[in-house]
């Protein structure tokens, strides 16, 4: 049984100018022991449909889904506790802003012996004694003294470490990184990538990784899931995603990437992400793509086989380069 | 903390002139003349006229009469009331209890009334609660303080019998001060019923006069509130599975409560002027009605000591809400 399964999840916002879609039909399924990462630009929905799961999305947020489980719980039937319950202890997440996600009028110590006193009924020394082991664990020094800090006195990589301990304190079965390493040094971020798998690795949870840089997804991650205007592109393997790109957008992608550069100026996908008010009747991307005709611009592209990395394309690329034809004549 | 501390009792110094100067002037602005009041409808001849303007000081020039005021000040000393020639120091700590207990009570429905019912509203933002308690805050909030204090004792006391229209405790209790404050004296007096009433008396004023911080307060924490809520680290919490009471009651408010506070500690100066009107309706015996009638009888030395003892209260108040900072908020108690 998968770990989450979530199936034509849907997140419409409401704005002043009317409802905005910003997660548009979104498959995604992890299992324990998996790694997915989720990438695509700002705006593309990806952080979205995540706090969807979580149940974190803020009150002018429609969300409509046939099924979003977490190990066969349905999360949509969960209302209040019970959904509480689960966030937090076996399912967490961490954000983007260390700096502002800690409650800037609590210690360190306190804000992580919060979430082990509501879900393992720690209290006392028993709790220090976890939080301080939860520090060691991140790699924080001279953890027992951290405790008493607050977040305004630690730089943003220990507030993120701190975010990781929280996260971390219930063993969760599946935590969510969204975009961890964006607000950091690059030194930190490779230190926190490193915390992360690390931790995956010894835990056997599953990792969701939120981000937008193709180097954290190569090095990190099995699986990727890419998303674009709210949809979801394309999905493959890492290995096979970066061999055999099967949707344009996600080809665009890679080619932007300076390792992959070969001539003096870095390739760009032109135009920009579709907004509430230009959204294009066929496919969404049709309006940056290269390859683009008529059935583009006007019919929406159905989702390919999984050999064809489940890409939302009327044109995949292994396709129309005959590979596939190939395969199948061998 | 010390520093921060001293610097504030330093800028007290300017702000303590600058008031007793304009305390000093103002009072001699109006039209009327003490003397002339004093007399009464006898009146009196030119001789003793001049000779009680020799006896008051009022025949020298203003700024002399103004640094002779000043420099007892600094020494302590009042002066007296022209009307009972007792020191203004006296009479404003005989009456002073029985303000700070009416005030007290009324920040105290304010506080608890008011910061929840901005949470409740912050909470539920733009649904039927929200706008319910915001407009009810806005009628609290422009009503004219006399008027609400009438419609209340008509309904209450006049209508339904429940409270007593003025005073402080029914006449048939009679006990010592200990402490000033009616509602522990009659409770110390172990009088029967005499606590009952002193509460009785009290309900009604302290309505009155907390209704306009509580309007104010109930705003500021809902605009607090809404601000706060929309931080990052309040997903955080959220995310941890706390309960929506801890998440908004714990980790929103306490960020919320550092404009809160400053709106709490600008309340007592409006407490104090609102004092005056709720104190005269009630025939409340504190500083506010005392400082009313001292106005129309021209009692220069009470008008003036008691304007500077209120804005002194109201000053001290306000270094305590810069000290309270420190505490809620731990940026700014580690700045030192």
């Amino acid at each position: 049984m998968s770990l989450l399964r979530i199936r034509n999840l849907s997140v419409d916002f409401q704005t002043s100018g009317g409802l905005f879609r910003a997660v548009d039909s979104v498959d995604l399924e992890v299992n324990a022991g998996d790694i997915l990462a989720i990438v695509g630009e700002s705006g593309s929905g990806k952080s979205v449909s995540m706090l969807a799961a979580m149940g974190l999305l803020p009150w002018s947020a429609k969300v409509t889904a046939d099924e979003i489980s977490f190990d066969g719980t349905d999360l949509g039937g969960l209302r209040g506790s019970a959904r509480r319950k689960l966030i937090g202890r076996d399912m967490s997440m961490i954000f983007q802003e260390p700096m502002s996600s800690l409650n800037p009028c609590f210690t360190i110590g306190f804000q992580i012996k919060e979430v082990l006193r509501q879900h393992l009924g720690l209290k006392g020394s028993a709790a220090t004694d976890r939080a301080i082991e939860l520090l060691d664990m991140v790699g924080i020094p001279d953890p027992a003294r951290r405790l008493s800090a607050f977040p305004f006195q630690l730089s943003g990589g220990m507030n993120q470490r701190v975010m990781i301990a929280i996260a971390i304190a219930c063993t969760p079965r599946l935590l969510i990184a969204d975009e961890p390493t964006t607000a950091l040094d690059v030194t930190i971020q490779a230190q926190i990538l490193e915390l992360l798998t690390g931790l995956q690795a010894e835990t056997g949870m599953g990792l969701i990784l939120i981000t937008h840089d193709m180097g954290v997804v190569a090095e990190t991650a099995e699986r990727v899931s890419v998303q674009y205007a709210g949809q979801k592109v394309e999905e493959q393997p890492v290995i096979d995603l970066f061999d055999r790109p099967q949707h344009p957008y996600t080809a665009a992608l890679l080619a932007a990437l300076p390792e992959r550069a070969t001539e003096r100026r870095l390739p760009t996908i032109p135009g920009a992400v579709p907004g509430a008010f230009d959204r294009p009747q066929g496919c969404l991307f049709s309006p940056r793509c290269r390859y683009a005709d008529e059935t583009c611009r006007t019919v929406a592209p159905p989702v390919q086989s999984a050999a064809l990395g489940w890409a939302r394309c009327h044109y995949p690329l292994s396709a129309t380069e005959g590979v596939i034809a190939e395969e199948t004549a061998q | 903390m010390l520093r921060f501390f001293l610097s504030r009792l330093l800028t007290f110094i300017p702000t303590f002139i600058g008031v007793t100067l304009v305390s000093f002037a103002f009072i001699r602005l109006l039209p009327g003349d003490p003397i002339i009041v004093m007399a009464g409808e006898r009146g009196l001849t030119d001789e003793r006229y001049a000779e009680l303007q020799e006896k008051f000081g009022f025949d020298r020039p203003l700024a002399v009469q103004f640094w002779e005021y000043l420099t007892g000040v600094v020494q302590g000393d009042l002066g007296e009331s022209f009307v009972t020639n007792r020191p203004v120091w006296d009479e404003f700590f005989a009456l002073f209890p029985a303000t700070l207990e009416l005030s007290i009570c009324a920040i105290i429905i304010a506080i608890l009334l008011g910061i929840p019912a901005g949470v409740i509203a912050a909470v539920n933002r733009g649904k039927f609660f929200d706008r319910a308690l915001m407009s009810t805050a806005l009628v609290g909030y422009s009503m004219p303080i006399f008027w609400w204090a009438l419609l209340l004792i008509i309904v209450f006391s006049g209508n339904l019998g429940w409270t007593p229209v003025s005073g402080r405790i029914d006449l048939l209790y009679f006990f010592d001060d200990v402490t000033g404050f009616m509602l522990i004296d009659s409770l110390l007096s172990g009088q029967d019923g005499a606590f009952r009433s002193a509460a009785r008396h009290l309900i009604l004023p302290s309505i009155v006069l907390a209704t306009i911080p509580l309007a104010v307060i109930a705003r500021q924490t809902r605009s607090a509130m809404l601000e706060v809520l929309s931080e990052d680290y309040i997903r955080t919490a959220r995310a941890k599975g706390l309960s929506s009471g801890r998440v908004n009651g714990l980790h929103a408010l306490r960020n919320a409560m550092i404009p809160v506070i400053t709106v709490i500690g600008l309340s007592v100066g409006t407490l104090m002027a609102g004092a005056i009107l709720t104190e005269s309706i009630f025939s409340w015996p504190g500083i506010g009605k005392w400082m009313v009638d001292s106005i129309f009888r021209r009692d220069y030395p009470v008008v003036q000591g008691g304007l500077l003892l209120i804005a002194l209260i109201v000053m001290l108040v306000n270094l305590i809400v810069d000290l309270l900072y420190g505490l809620i908020n731990p940026r700014i108690r580690h700045r030192e």
